[in-house]
């Protein structure tokens, strides 16, 4: 077997990636103190000695002076001045950094989080944009800072970090130095005040640098950065097709339930992913009540947990599910070839409540059951989304006091009811109008109305109609036995009848969406050019989300410019032009509510795949909130849309364009051949009479002969001129019609007289009504085309044949016909008859001429509204007649 | 005394052809070669005719011709293309008498140029007109044609008058409708077409097939020159 191995093409791709981007090396740490910014400081110098230039983005020295020592020969970036809480503050300029262009950046502090108002929110991003643009970046980072072992630091030390960094942007490093120094030295260092702490507590401090928790933090960073060399080596193997152990591909799903913030789940997921190398997904699942329910209390529980994995490089998803979500868990997992799947555990309830099951249980219920196929993982959730809630509202007081006027007055009326009929059916019996009321509330108003309603039923009947009356005893158990079966039965039904009321809900929700973006393709697909689309967009996102849209595409530079927006815009302030940008040029959502730039006011997504981006689509609500999830999934599936109709509109555009542009080769092509050729025709006998003219012994008869040659070929020559000259005038539009009302027999009359010299020898028969209404026409265009064809029909039939011209009126215009009996065009050409440069019988045998005539007077007569057609005279296809038919002037016209 | 034409024409080859057919008719000729030159002969040398080109090098052939019409209504003869319907039609306005369209025969330019000189002749009042078969006659407002009457009403007689007294000459719809209808009716086409086609039929004349009266599509009425 052996075939030579070649390279795993995924492998080359990290590969690949890396050759225009920038080279990542990161000086990591275990802790502060332990000299990375110095040691940065001294490797940049040495490349600066090496001739190459570095620039320092930032470097924070805390006034150390041996590492202000070696800033002395570098250049340092001016800070950007920002002014934050009223103060002014100092960041790192990214732009003048990338603007720059060195050939080393050196950035510190890769965890540090920017004020608001820059590029980014975190300094990593910006590092990012360097690299993007080609600049090697030197950085520092403590282990303590890395995304997935921030909760084990956290363990050891007892201090958490607030600022992370996402593991991927390690992995992305191309070189890390550890830079290591034993923990008695740090100690030491600290206690000599070497080690600059940023506002912490003294006590946390001095347990943070706890012998035993350096010790800890210190192996921590060597297996990082063991970890690390680990990677690079097995990349390096998989590049190069050297065999190896290679770990199949079980590809990780995390899941999030409904309402569970699972950001455990999510590091468990990248940790296990990292482990096995392979890649993961993170899939939330949500339903419309969820939706609602969020909505109703701004909370941001999928937002924030997805925005958290997306950080850690997971592949995420969004599924709405309103029926079984353990089947199409399953279905997206098999899909996507997933081996292992991760699931917040269902938060603990007692006993009773379980009775209930939430869709949390009911999908760890259903996945424990079905996925047997599958590695199942049920981990520790970390907090409820309740803890995340911007602000809490709850179900308003208002809402319930209502509800329970609505449930307290259906069951009185119920009870005058039941009083009525007490006389009439069992008492037993009357329990079922009870029932009734509990369904009408479910279906009503839902699950926990109806409930109440059954209870107070309950008590109500229980006081007024089992005896004894008006008490809340029982003496028959038969009928207490009743009363409870009623209980339960009524918050059965009642149960179900919520239910119903749920789904039809959803459905209609559903409905909606679909409907929703249903409009807009079918509007989109209505719109005839790119502008339109673009309008139509913008109107329809503004309407479906109430919210403002602008939708911006590149210009002819390249730069984004505003194509459209709702309501119009044609500015937009330099942070959010740096937003659609960012979304543009990245392919990711930019602005508010997502993790770039999100100050903006806002939400720009990428339309169109990397190679085909379109532009961007962005929205704001007025108000200023963030777009919540169901808006968010609903714009991303209109941007799609939006993406496919503007692609295919600029598609069809650039086809209509190539049509037209190779349709205008063709017609140069012929125009040069019939200049050269047919133009010259005339010009030989012209040049050849004259020239025998002054021949010696030339009779009269023969001077004669050589003079009318010239005068005939010459005006030929003329009116082959001024078919072109016609023709130009028609291609650029420059036509303007005269219209005045016009006697088509004098037009007849005229264009014979022109035309009286070929005409000779041929009968000309006018059958035009003397009393004929004029017609609404430009009357010099219109004889130029009488001219055309009554030329043409001289042309193509032989000498002596009769040439007929007719009109007649029909309705409100007039037709036209011009026969000749020659021997008619060939078969099927009929239509062709009016191209450019088509002539009948084309070669040698065929007549002499531009080939524009028809198309001419085809041009002249459509620009007047009229029609023009040519057929035969004869059945047997020969001769031929061209029929135009032009308008009457409105005044005029016959009754 | 013999008539001076003057050509303002900048196209050499044209002006040389120009002198000789016009020579050969006995005709003095001036040449001028811009419009600074044209205005400067019509001048000097007080031509019976000016033959005017419309498109010349230094200005507009309007321009020369409204500096002309300044101080002179010395005949004016426009030579036009045939794309240029507008200059044509504001040559005319401008006050010139009449155009042919470039490339023309030498025929066709002289027999112009010989209308608008008899017509200066002319110009005193002649009270009877005569071309070929058809004598007309101003002062009891009679015409005939081969020896026979023609009954015409007031107006086609003023009609044929205005066109036999221009015979060979276009005549503009616009100054047969002031001149017979009054200034009032100047864009009242659809009289003049009427009263054309009674005339052409008291003619015997064919309005697809015109012997008397031919029509310039758009711009007016030619009576043939006998």
């Amino acid at each position: 077997m052996p075939e030579p191995r070649r390279p795993e093409p995924e492998a080359l791709l990290p590969e690949a990636r890396r050759e225009n981007r920038g080279r990542l090396k990161v000086f990591l740490g275990a802790a502060p103190g332990v000299g990375k910014t110095y040691a940065m400081l001294e490797a940049a110098r040495s490349r600066l000695a090496a001739g190459q230039h570095v620039l320092v983005g930032v470097a924070e020295t805390h006034g150390r002076a041996e590492t202000e020592a070696l800033l002395r020969d570098l250049t340092v970036l001016p800070r950007r001045r920002v002014l934050h809480g009223g103060r002014i503050l100092q960041e790192m300029d990214v732009d003048a950094l990338i603007a720059a262009r060195p050939d080393i950046a050196l950035i510190d502090e890769l965890a540090h989080s920017n004020l608001s108002g820059g590029r980014h929110d975190k300094r990593w991003q910006d590092v990012e944009d360097v690299l993007a643009a080609g600049i090697d970046v030197y950085t520092t980072l403590n282990v303590q800072h890395v995304e997935t072992l921030n909760d084990t630091v956290a363990r050891i030390t007892g201090v958490r970090v607030r600022e992370t960094v996402p593991d991927r942007v390690l992995e992305m490093a191309d070189q890390i130095e550890l830079i290591d120094l034993p923990p008695d030295e740090l100690i030491e260092r600290l206690r000599a005040g070497k080690v600059y702490v940023q506002d912490q507590a003294a006590r946390a401090v001095a347990n943070f640098f706890a012998k035993g928790n350096l010790t800890a933090l210190r192996e921590l960073a060597m297996r990082t950065a063991a970890d690390r060399v680990d990677a690079q080596l097995q990349e390096h193997m998989a590049a190069n097709a050297i065999e190896g152990p290679w770990p199949t591909q079980e590809r990780i799903l995390v899941l999030l339930p409904e309402g569970a913030a699972g950001r455990d789940a999510i590091r468990i997921g990248k940790r296990s992913a990292d482990r096995a190398r392979t890649e993961w997904f993170v899939l939330a699942l949500t339903s419309l009540r969820a939706e609602e329910a969020a909505r109703r209390e701004a909370s941001d529980t999928p937002g924030a947990a997805l925005r958290l994995a997306e950080r850690l490089g997971a592949d995420n998803s969004v599924l709405q599910v309103e029926g079984d979500a353990a089947a199409e868990v399953l279905d997206f997992a098999r899909r996507l070839n997933i081996r292992r799947i991760i699931l917040p555990r269902p938060p603990a309830r007692n006993r009773l409540a379980r009775l209930i099951p939430t869709a949390h249980e009911r999908l760890a219920n259903g996945l424990t059951r079905m996925a047997t196929e599958y590695e199942l993982t049920l981990v520790g959730d970390d907090g409820r989304p309740a803890r995340h809630r911007r602000s809490a509202p709850a179900p308003a007081l208002p809402q319930i006091l209502r509800l329970a006027a609505v449930v307290v007055a259906t069951v009185a009326g119920v009870s005058l009811i039941a009083a009525a009929a007490d006389r009439l059916i069992p008492v037993l019996s009357l329990s079922l109008i009870y029932m009734t009321a509990v369904v009408a509330v479910a279906s009503r108003f839902g699950l926990w109305p109806s409930v109440a309603t059954a209870g107070l039923s309950f008590l109500a009947y229980n006081f007024l109609f089992t005896p004894p009356r008006f008490t809340l005893t029982i003496w028959d158990q038969g009928q207490f036995l009743t009363l409870v079966l009623f209980l339960v039965a009524s918050i059965l039904t009642g149960n179900l009848a919520a239910r119903l009321r749920g789904r039809v809900i959803a459905q209609r929700a559903i409905a909606d969406r679909t409907r929703k973006l249903y409009d807009f393709s079918r509007k989109a697909a209505a719109a005839a050019g790119f502008d339109d689309v673009v309008w139509a967009a913008v109107s329809h996102v503004a309407t479906v989300l109430e919210a403002e849209s602008i939708l911006l595409v590149p210009d002819g530079n390249g730069q984004l410019a505003i194509a459209g927006a709702f309501p119009p815009e044609d500015r937009l302030a330099p942070r959010e032009m740096s937003a659609a940008r960012y979304a543009y040029e990245h392919g990711e959502p930019a602005g508010r509510g997502s993790a770039t730039l999100p100050a903006s006011r806002w939400l720009f997504l990428p339309l169109g795949q990397a190679e085909r981006r379109i532009g961007t689509l962005g929205i704001a609500h007025e108000d200023g909130r963030e777009p919540d999830p169901g808006d968010r999934r609903l714009l991303e599936a209109l941007a799609d849309q939006v993406a496919l109709a503007l692609e295919r509109i600029r598609l069809s555009e650039d086809l209509a364009q190539t049509r037209v542009a190779s349709e205008a080769e063709r017609l140069r092509t012929a125009l040069l051949s019939s200049v050269s050729h047919d133009l010259r025709t005339p010009l030989v006998s012209i040049l050849g009479a004259a020239g025998g003219l002054d021949q010696p012994g030339l009779d009269e008869t023969g001077r004669d002969i050589l003079i009318d040659t010239i005068r005939e070929e010459g005006e030929r020559l003329d009116r082959y001129i001024q078919n072109l000259l016609d023709m130009t005038r028609l291609g650029h539009g420059a036509l303007r019609l005269n219209l005045s009302p016009s006697d088509l027999r004098e037009l007849v009359g005229a264009a014979r007289h022109r035309l009286r010299g070929p005409l000779k020898g041929h009968p000309v028969e006018v059958l035009v009504p003397e009393d004929m209404a004029p017609a609404a026409i430009d009357p010099i265009l219109i004889e130029q085309v009488l001219v055309n064809i009554l030329d043409n029909a001289r042309k193509y039939s032989g000498p002596g044949t009769p040439i007929r011209v007719t009109a007649r009126s029909e309705g409100d215009h007039a037709v036209l016909a011009i026969e000749d009996e020659g021997p008619g065009l060939p078969p099927g050409s009929a239509a062709l008859a009016f191209d450019m440069f088509w002539r009948a019988g084309q070669g040698d045998g065929g007549q002499v001429g531009t080939g524009l005539g028809l198309a001419i007077c085809k041009g002249i007569v459509e620009a007047h509204g009229g029609t023009i057609a040519a057929e035969p005279v004869h059945p047997d296809g020969r001769g031929t007649r061209i029929v135009m038919t032009l308008p009457f002037a409105a005044s005029e016209r016959p009754a | 005394m013999t008539a001076r034409i003057l050509i303002v024409e900048d196209e050499t080859p044209i002006r040389r052809f120009l002198r000789v057919a016009l020579e050969a008719e006995g005709w003095l000729v001036s040449e001028a070669a811009s419009a600074h030159e044209g205005v400067a002969l019509a001048a000097r040398e007080v031509p019976a005719a000016i033959v005017l080109d419309l498109g010349l090098p230094d200005a507009d052939g309007i321009t020369v011709l409204k500096r002309v019409r300044e101080w002179s209504s010395v005949p004016v003869l426009v030579l036009s293309v045939r794309s240029d319907e507008a200059g044509k039609i504001a040559a005319l306005d401008a006050g010139a008498q009449d155009y042919v369209t470039k490339p023309f025969s030498t025929g066709e330019l002289l027999a112009r140029l010989r209308g608008l000189l008899r017509d200066r002749a002319s110009e005193g009042g002649a009270a009877r007109l005569e071309l070929g078969p058809l004598a007309i006659d101003a002062k009891d407002h009679r015409a005939s044609l081969d020896g026979q009457d023609l009954k015409l009403t007031r107006k086609e007689f003023d009609l044929l008058w205005l066109l036999a007294s221009h015979a060979g000459r276009l005549v503009t719809q616009e100054m047969l409708l002031k001149a017979i209808w009054g200034p009032a009716h100047a864009e009242d086409s659809q009289y003049l077409r009427v009263y054309i086609r009674h005339l052409r039929a008291k003619l015997g004349d064919d309005a697809a097939d015109p012997r008397w009266i031919f029509t310039e599509p758009g711009v007016g009425y030619r009576l043939a020159e006998r």
